[in-house]
Formats: structure tokens, C-alpha cells, sequence
């Protein structure tokens, strides 16, 4: 299902997705675009983590999962034998639900990227760190302790501190696994501000229970219930016209 | 109000009850400790440290089981470290969590607690008798190495699971490969409890008497070992030996009661060795 036209920056096609035995993705199909924030929403267990999570492969990790059906990338293969999925991971960087920051300084959290990529020159280093942290709306807040656990910060701070750790490997597109769902509501509009502000420069795909977060923020939103995508569309339409019933229900309240 | 009443005298009993076992714990213990340190302590001396038993074991120092214990120690610490350590890597984090890897992992626990007479038989079939490395300290080492390895498995892969999945799974979204980001983000980590269990373990192979007794310690020896294929006196033997097997044991009984305190102390510091490394590393993590 595509709504734009022109190549998606990511589309799925048929996406299956299995633990084990139980199917938690079924054909799947959504395309997302560069500038543009995809939003996906729907009840607990309706498979919006799984979707997001293959889409930077790391479904991979877990034990016993299976995927079928295609997920492009510029219209390329992200499972062709040719893509390295370290390289994959770079490109489509990923903000986790419950901030993750290392257990090292800040300037360190954010540098991890590059160094494993083996860059070591302090001033560039130094470079991105304030590139990035200012891209996340961070750095008035911290640029006097860089040296100090990002632990210290608190829990809003640290996930625009993951978020900043994620631009500093210069991604195309940045996937948000319900960013904001373990921080209070001042920090979630400041998340929500700077994800309007990334979208002029990324692909944006955020996962979010909050239907409001959704309408706020996104420009395509898809409704997925029990594994299937129930409707996607421009948001606007999706939440003062649905034309599924069922997308009706949810976003009124009915249930979810 | 009755039944609160009666609420309090029950907490007041239950923590009558746990305070109790503790002060009976540690009184056994302390008891235990004063005890050898009162008989053994007036026997410690420079000489008592540093001179060879003379007149059949009953004058002189301890010093060549001193050093035969640090020697074979040494030696487990380096088969059953690195290997521990590798094993436990493995298993945690690159093995696929099957039935397969259930039973490994539960074979490993279940050595931890075969006899250490066992351990000392199987040390003598393969290494004395198969390899031909002889009686020697290095068979010795290599016994106690074996039988520190499920410890110093167990306790690495407790530690690597302490470390939360999610710098894993950050690492990985930052584009690291797997050794990276168990390299750069689980190791620093999870060494510390890492550390900490392996030298437990290895407390306890330096106090063991069993696994050396047929692979290669010696009842008495007039020289240090000059070679990893000679024998070795070690403080554990010396001290059974003294304790039970010397023909004057009435006589040797200080000698005894000497090796056991230089024993305890070793041992004890090592583990309090164990202790200041977690603790030095968690601060520093922090």
C-alpha cells in the first residue's frame, strides 16, 4: 500500500513474521518516505514493535523467529546476500522504548558509533558529538559536563541523549520504537518537537500507543490490528475519516 | 487490635529467629578462626615462612609448600581463566539457547559439584598416566584447573547476564558487530563479577587436597621444584600430613597448627583480593 508517489524510501511487501510458531506479522505491506513521518498504531500485541523491528533486522536477534515477504530499502533487498546488516544498522539508526544509554560518559555514548567504525581524531569526534547533541535539542543542557555518566541525566534527557547517539552515525532513516512511553509528558513534547525538526532531514518511522502522539506528529499513520494493517493513509484522513470501521473504533476510544 | 498485636509479636519472633542463625554462623566461624590463630599464631615466624622443614618435619619452615601452593595455583589460574572465561562467552552469548545448550550448561553445573577425590583419579588417569606429564606440579595444576573450570564457567556466565540486553541491542542499532558490541559493551561490564568468581574458585583449588594427592604433591621434599615435571610440597597436604600422618605428631602439632593459619590467611585474601577488584571496578563504572 503506498499513499505518495515515487520510490519509497522503505516499503514492505507481504511482510510475515513468526515466533516460533505463532504469527505475529501477516502481509504486511507499508511504504514510508523520505521527509515524511510514518507513524504506526494500534492495541498491545497488534505486532507495530515487530514491524519496526525488522525493518533494521533486528528481529534477528531473538531466538526461534522466522520472517517472510520483502522489505526494499531504496528499492534494494535488505535481505540480498550483498547487505551487510552492520552497514543496514547504520543506516536506519533506532531509538528503543526505554532509554538505553551505555554506562559511560556522554561524550562516550555519543562516540560509541564512531569508534567502532574505527574513527579516533579527537576534534572530528568532538565535532560530531556537538553536531549531534544540538540535533537532538541536548546540547545547551549538557555541553558543561560531557564527561559526566549519562546515567546522571534524567530519563528524558537520556533518550534525546539516544537519539543523539543514533544521528551520530549519519543515518537516512531513524526508527522509534514508542520513544516516549517511559517519560513524563514535558519531555514527550520535547521529543515530539524534535522529531518534527528531524523530518527535514530523515525518514521517520515511530511506533506510539499514544494516538494523540500519532496525529501530532506524523504524516502517514497505519493501523494495525493482530498482526494485519487494518488501514494507512494520510493521517489527517485516518483520524477524522477513516474508512475502516475498525480503525474508527480505536481511534475513537472503543477499545484499545 | 488483637491480631495486630499478634502480627507483632510474629515479626518479632521471625527476626529473633534470622538474627539468631546469623550470631550462631558467625560465632562457629569466629571461634573457628581464634581458635587456629591462638594455637598457630606463636608458631609464625620469618624463619616459620621462608626456611624448608628440617629434622624429619619437625623444626623448621613451611616455606616450599608455600611456594608449591602459589606455583600449582598459578597454573590452574592459567588453564582454567582464559578458557572459563572464553567458555562462558560462548555460551551466553553466541551459543543458540536450545536443548542442547540447556544440557551443556547443566553438565557444567552438576561438575561443580563432583567430589574432589574424583577430579584427583581422573587427573592421574589422564595426565599422569596417559599424557606422561608424570607426578609432577604441572598434572597437579592442570587437575585443579579442571576442577576450578565449571566454577569459573558458572560464575563468568552469571556475571554476563547481569549486563542488560539493552547495550546489546544498542550497540547492535549503531551498526557494531556482535564481538563489538560484546567487546566494547558487555565485557567492561561484566568482568568485574567475571574476576571475582574466578578467583573464588581459585581460592578454593589452592586450599584443595584431594586433586593433588596422586598427581603430584609430595610428602616431603629437601628442594623447590626446578621444573613443571617435578613434584611439589603444598600447604594443604603439609598440613594433613602433619595433622594426621607425622610419626611425631604430638610434637609437630604448633608446625600444624601454623600451615593451617598461613592457609586460612591465603585464602582468605584472596577472596578478599576478589572483593577489592569488584569493588574498584564497579566504581569505576559508576
Amino acid at each position: 500500500m503506498s499513499v505518495e508517489t515515487g520510490i519509497a524510501k522503505i516499503e514492505t511487501r507481504d511482510l510475515d513474521f513468526y515466533y516460533g510458531p505463532s504469527r505475529a506479522l501477516k502481509r504486511v505491506n507499508i511504504s514510508c518516505h523520505t521527509n515524511r513521518v510514518t507513524a504506526i498504531i494500534g492495541p498491545s500485541g497488534c505486532g507495530k514493535s515487530t514491524f519496526i523491528r525488522s525493518l533494521n533486522r533486528m528481529n534477528e536477534v531473538v531466538p526461534g523467529t522466522r520472517m517472510e515477504g520483502t522489505i526494499l530499502l531504496d528499492g534494494h533487498d535488505i535481505h540480498a546476500s550483498d547487505v551487510d546488516v552492520v552497514e543496514l544498522r547504520r543506516r536506519v539508526g533506532m531509538v528503543f522504548q526505554k532509554p538505553n544509554p551505555f554506562p559511560k560518559s556522554i561524550f562516550d555514548n555519543i562516540a560509541y558509533g564512531l569508534r567502532i567504525n574505527g574513527l579516533k581524531d579527537k576534534r572530528k569526534l568532538e565535532n560530531v558529538v556537538e553536531r549531534s547533541l544540538r540535533g537532538a535539542a541536548l546540547w545547551e543542557e549538557v555541553k558543561d559536563r560531557l564527561g559526566e555518566n549519562a546515567f546522571a541525566l534524567s530519563g528524558g534527557q537520556q533518550q534525546r541523549l539516544c537519539i543523539a547517539r543514533a544521528l551520530a552515525v549519519e543515518p537516512e532513516v531513524i526508527l522509534f520504537d514508542e520513544p516516549c512511553s517511559a517519560i513524563d509528558p514535558i519531555a514527550t513534547a520535547k521529543i515530539e518537537d524534535l522529531i518534527e525538526t528531524l523530518e527535514k532531514s530523515y525518514t521517520v518511522v515511530i511506533v506510539t500507543h499514544n494516538m494523540q502522539q500519532a496525529a501530532r506528529v506524523s504524516d502517514y499513520t497505519a493501523f494495525m490490528m493482530l498482526g494485519e494493517l487494518v488501514e494507512f493513509d494520510v493521517t489527517e484522513k485516518i483520524f477524522t475519516n477513516p474508512a475502516n470501521k475498525l480503525t474508527e473504533e480505536y481511534i475513537t476510544g472503543r477499545f484499545g | 487490635m488483637k491480631q495486630a498485636k499478634r502480627k507483632k509479636i510474629a515479626q518479632f519472633l521471625g527476626f529473633f529467629l534470622l538474627r539468631a542463625c546469623l550470631t550462631l554462623v558467625l560465632a562457629i566461624l569466629l571461634l573457628f578462626l581464634y581458635d587456629i590463630g591462638r594455637k598457630g599464631g606463636g608458631t609464625i615466624s620469618w624463619e616459620f615462612l621462608s626456611q624448608a622443614p628440617r629434622k624429619g618435619m619437625t623444626e623448621g619452615g613451611i616455606f616450599p609448600a608455600i611456594f608449591g601452593t602459589f606455583l600449582v595455583t598459578l597454573i590452574t589460574a592459567i588453564l582454567a581463566v582464559p578458557l572459563g572465561m572464553c567458555a562462558a562467552i560462548y555460551l551466553n552469548e553466541y551459543a543458540r539457547q536450545g536443548r542442547l545448550t540447556r544440557l551443556i550448561r547443566l553438565s557444567i553445573r552438576n561438575l561443580s559439584g563432583v567430589p574432589s577425590i574424583v577430579y584427583g583419579l581422573f587427573g592421574v588417569i589422564l595426565f599422569v598416566n596417559i599424557m606422561r606429564f608424570g607426578t609432577s606440579v604441572l598434572s597437579a595444576g592442570l587437575t585443579l584447573g579442571l576442577m576450578t573450570l565449571p566454577w569459573t564457567i558458572t560464575a563468568s556466565e552469571e556475571a554476563l547476564k547481569t549486563v542488560p540486553n539493552s547495550y546489546r541491542e544498542g550497540a547492535l542499532a549503531l551498526g557494531a558487530t556482535k564481538w563489538q558490541s560484546i567487546r566494547t559493551n558487555v565485557l567492561p561490564y561484566a568482568v568485574p563479577g567475571m574476576l571475582t568468581g574466578t578467583v573464588l574458585g581459585l581460592a578454593r583449588a589452592a586450599g584443595e587436597t584431594a586433586p593433588i594427592l596422586f598427581t603430584g604433591a609430595a610428602f616431603f621434599l629437601p628442594y623447590l621444584p626446578k621444573s613443571l615435571g617435578d613434584q611439589f610440597m603444598a600447604l594443604p597436604y603439609h598440613l594433613y600430613i602433619m595433622a594426621t600422618q607425622h610419626h611425631q605428631i604430638e610434637q609437630v602439632r604448633p608446625i600444624a597448627y601454623g600451615t593451617a593459619l598461613v592457609l586460612i590467611v591465603l585464602v582468605l585474601g584472596m577472596n578478599m583480593t576478589a572483593v577489592v577488584i569488584r569493588y574498584r571496578l564497579r566504581r569505576k563504572r559508576r
